[in-house]
């Protein structure tokens, strides 16, 4: 692949700051996001372990009350809003105009501008601790009348929110464009990568959900500042209808945060069993029911308020268990009779598999509506949640970073320190979220700041918290194995792992414009049917 | 780089990555005033009056509402805003027809008059607010109504904005036959504008 040098324009060469600060290249700005979300993950692992050593023992003083409700909000809030949203827009921008052939996004400054509303907004959200009254501490759902009531903290919640919002409600349109109109010669939709579609039905949610998350933002700073009384029964308002337009946005929300999840582990394990994907087209339209889907279920959420009609939204929820069920079945026939090799992308895939089956089943188990009388707010739901968008979302996070390492930044992570990291990461997680379920079937409720022993909670809370430290331990082996990687000079030929997506026809990492040429496309996997020498059967 | 190769492969009658960017925008605009106004019905078919006048005379009588307060709308002013709105509307498109058949003077022409017609509407609204006998407290019938109409009028003086950046561009030449996406954009925003003040007139004064 020959490729011709040009002589560079004058002012091409800025210092190296200026040159990121007003970057529109989306592989920069991709790994802004990586690097802003990963920060903020480790700010909301820092507020984990002081929730966890809080909760480590009964009775236990480490925190007052007060902290102790700031902390598990900004933990929650940080960790859905600045963490897991956002990292998926870092990997989508770094890899979706890769993997459909593009040189770029379709609006490439309009996508600087989305990077740049998030590291304010955090900022925004963090400066509640400098306030009186401190940060908001109504938990990351918000409910009324708690949150009319709060310090400015709040107000600054919300404008935080807000921002995130605007920010992925046009990187939504900006995805949605790039990949309806800037795929290579060739690509049809029904040969883009798969994790190009999780993108794609994701940024659909983002576009159609998160405005409504807007105006429940509104409203509740209406309420809080303007004397609104939109929250307030007292001027013939009702509190649930805060919960009905949050939820709206919010279920949609965690697909947001697992849909890409998916469509990673979905590039990972046809690579490491050398099989393409089993039934390709049914997982896009599983994709696609589970975000239609996700549009109908928000009031399970709600079905202890009475107020909404629990057979429909818990038999809806309960039919998303068939597309999630479909998906579950395409991974398994993937890696059935592959020759699978466990590199630690592997392995962040496989605990991506075995944990979000649990997170699913536990979930399916409150979408009835007698048990979820009995779950609703216990420890239960806490582990439901964990184990979806931590043994879900941040094992793919983990999986994706092992992955795309090489592409991204030409070094390849070391493998004995990434599988020390994995086992780690892996033990502490099932310790700390395996005995929630136990607590909560016990009664044991969430969101309080200590408890005691008299139901003999304590054992199982201190699992639960060797388990957090653990997973905190974990992460040193990665940072070292960070840390060693860049030390070391670039090195990775265009494909070290021998996948099967136009990314890794390019160099790693890429030049700026990404593609000097493209193979020619006939499936979802060109270099796959290239290594192969036979066309793809779409 | 990209943008030349974009215009260059540019069919007539298909949309641009720019307009198609643009209508999704413009969708995610339609789900914020949904929720806003999924709130205003929800809230109304909680009610047992609507407006909620018990619950007003509940907060005369606990001293949140002033007794001044009734719960009324003017309605002949806001007819004759709408009545400006939507001419303001078919002013919008005259000019974007005008540029379609190449006429710069007619596109300048068309959206001044647009223009002028969308600041007499906010004007309206505006003085319309100092007239009203109720606050944005005064019961959750009042607090939507000023979202709503509120919101409402941000998006037409964001509309006015957008608008004057074409005029200003218009004037400099900048627009011809072939190229006028700006002016369709700013049409398509002006219309859907149009369309929830329709919305609205027809929820909170026709229906009430």
């Amino acid at each position: 692949m020959a490729t011709i040098t040009l002589p560079k324009a004058k002012g091409y060469e800025r210092p190296l700051i200026l040159d990121w600060i007003t970057t529109v290249d989306h592989k920069k700005l991709g790994i802004l996001y990586l690097y802003v979300s990963l920060f903020f993950f480790a700010v909301g692992g820092i507020l984990a372990l002081l929730v966890r050593t809080q909760l480590a023992v009964a009775d236990n003083t480490f925190l007052s009350n007060q902290a102790y409700n700031q902390i598990f909000t900004m933990h929650a809030s940080a960790m859905l809003f600045l963490f897991i949203i956002p990292i998926w827009a870092g990997f989508g921008n770094y890899v979706v105009p890769l993997q459909i052939g593009a040189p770029d996004m379709a609006f490439p400054r309009i996508n600087a501008l989305s990077f740049w509303l998030f590291p304010p907004a955090g900022i925004v959200m963090f400066s509640g601790f400098l306030v009186s009254g401190g940060s908001a501490s109504a938990g990351w759902t918000a409910y009324s009348p708690l949150a009319r009531t709060l310090g400015t903290g709040m107000d600054l919640w919300i404008i935080a929110v807000a921002m995130l919002g605007v920010s992925s409600t046009i990187g939504a349109a900006n995805f949605l464009v790039t990949m309806f109109r800037m795929r290579a010669p060739g690509m049809t939709m029904f040969r883009m990568p798969i994790f190009c579609w999780t993108v794609l039905v994701t940024s659909v949610l983002q576009l159609l959900a998160t405005p409504v998350l807007a105006s429940a933002l509104v409203m509740l700073f209406i309420d809080r500042n303007f004397g609104g009384n939109f929250f307030d029964p007292n001027g013939g308002g009702n509190a649930v209808l805060w919960q009905n337009v949050f939820w709206f946005y919010s279920h949609p929300a965690v697909y947001i945060m697992i849909l890409p999840g998916m469509g990673i582990i979905s590039e990972i394990l046809p690579v490491f069993s050398r099989k393409p994907l089993f039934g390709y087209k049914a997982f896009v339209f599983a994709t696609m029911g589970i975000g239609g889907l996700g549009f109908s279920v928000w009031a399970h959420h709600m079905f202890t308020t009475g107020a909404v009609l629990k057979p429909w939204f818990g038999f809806m929820t309960f039919m998303i268990g068939v597309p999630t069920g479909v998906k579950i079945f395409n991974w398994l026939g993937t890696l059935w009779r592959g020759s699978i090799t466990f590199e630690t992308p592997m392995l962040f895939a496989l605990g991506f598999l075995s944990m979000f089956l649990i997170g699913g089943i536990n979930g399916t188990f409150s979408a009835a509506v007698p048990v979820d009388f009995a779950l609703h707010d216990t420890y239960f739901v806490v582990a439901h949640i964990h184990y979806v968008l931590f043994g879900g979302s941040v094992f793919a996070v983990f999986a994706g970073l092992y992955y795309w390492f090489p592409k991204i930044w030409g070094r390849r992570l070391n493998e004995k320190l990434g599988q020390f990291h994995f086992a780690l990461m892996f033990i502490g997680f099932n310790l700390a979220f395996f005995p929630m379920h136990l607590l909560g079937l016990d009664g044991m409720p969430r969101r309080i700041a200590t408890y005691n022993d008299y139901n003999n909670w304590e054992l199982l809370n201190f699992i639960s918290t060797l388990g957090a430290m653990l997973i905190g331990v974990g992460m040193i082996p990665f940072i070292v194995n960070v840390v060693q990687a860049f030390m070391r000079p670039k090195d990775q030929p265009n494909d070290p792992w021998g996948a099967n997506t136009l990314e890794w026809w390019t160099t790693s990492p890429p030049p700026v414009h990404n593609f000097d040429d493209t193979p020619e496309i006939h499936s979802e996997r060109p270099l796959f049917d290239l290594r192969q020498g036979s066309p793809g059967g779409h | 780089m990209a943008a030349h190769g974009a215009v260059a492969e540019q069919h007539k009658g298909e949309l641009s990555n720019g307009m198609l960017g643009f209508i999704l925008f413009i969708a995610s605009e339609v789900m914020f005033f949904g929720g806003l106004f999924s709130a205003y019905f929800i809230a109304r078919a909680d009610s047992a009056q609507w407006p909620p006048e018990d619950v007003l005379e509940q907060m005369k009588l606990a001293g949140t509402a002033a007794q001044s307060v009734k719960l009324e709308l003017e309605f002949v002013l806001p007819l004759i805003a709408t009545f400006i709105l939507v001419s303001s509307s078919v002013t919008m498109q005259w000019a974007v027809m005008q540029i379609q058949k190449g006429s710069r003077t007619g596109l300048i022409w068309g959206l001044f008059i647009s223009l002028v017609l969308g600041l007499t509407f906010l004007t309206m609204q505006m003085y319309d607010y100092t007239q009203l006998p109720f606050s944005s407290g005064d019961t959750v019938w009042a607090t939507s109504f000023y979202t709503l109409t509120g919101f409402h009028g941000a998006h037409v003086a964001g509309g006015a904005i957008f608008m004057l950046v074409c005029l200003v561009r218009a004037m400099n030449g900048q627009f011809s036959a072939a190229h006028h996406e700006a002016v369709e954009a700013c049409s398509f925003y002006w219309h859907f504008v149009d369309v929830v003040w329709i919305a609205l007139f027809t929820t909170l004064y026709v229906v009430g």
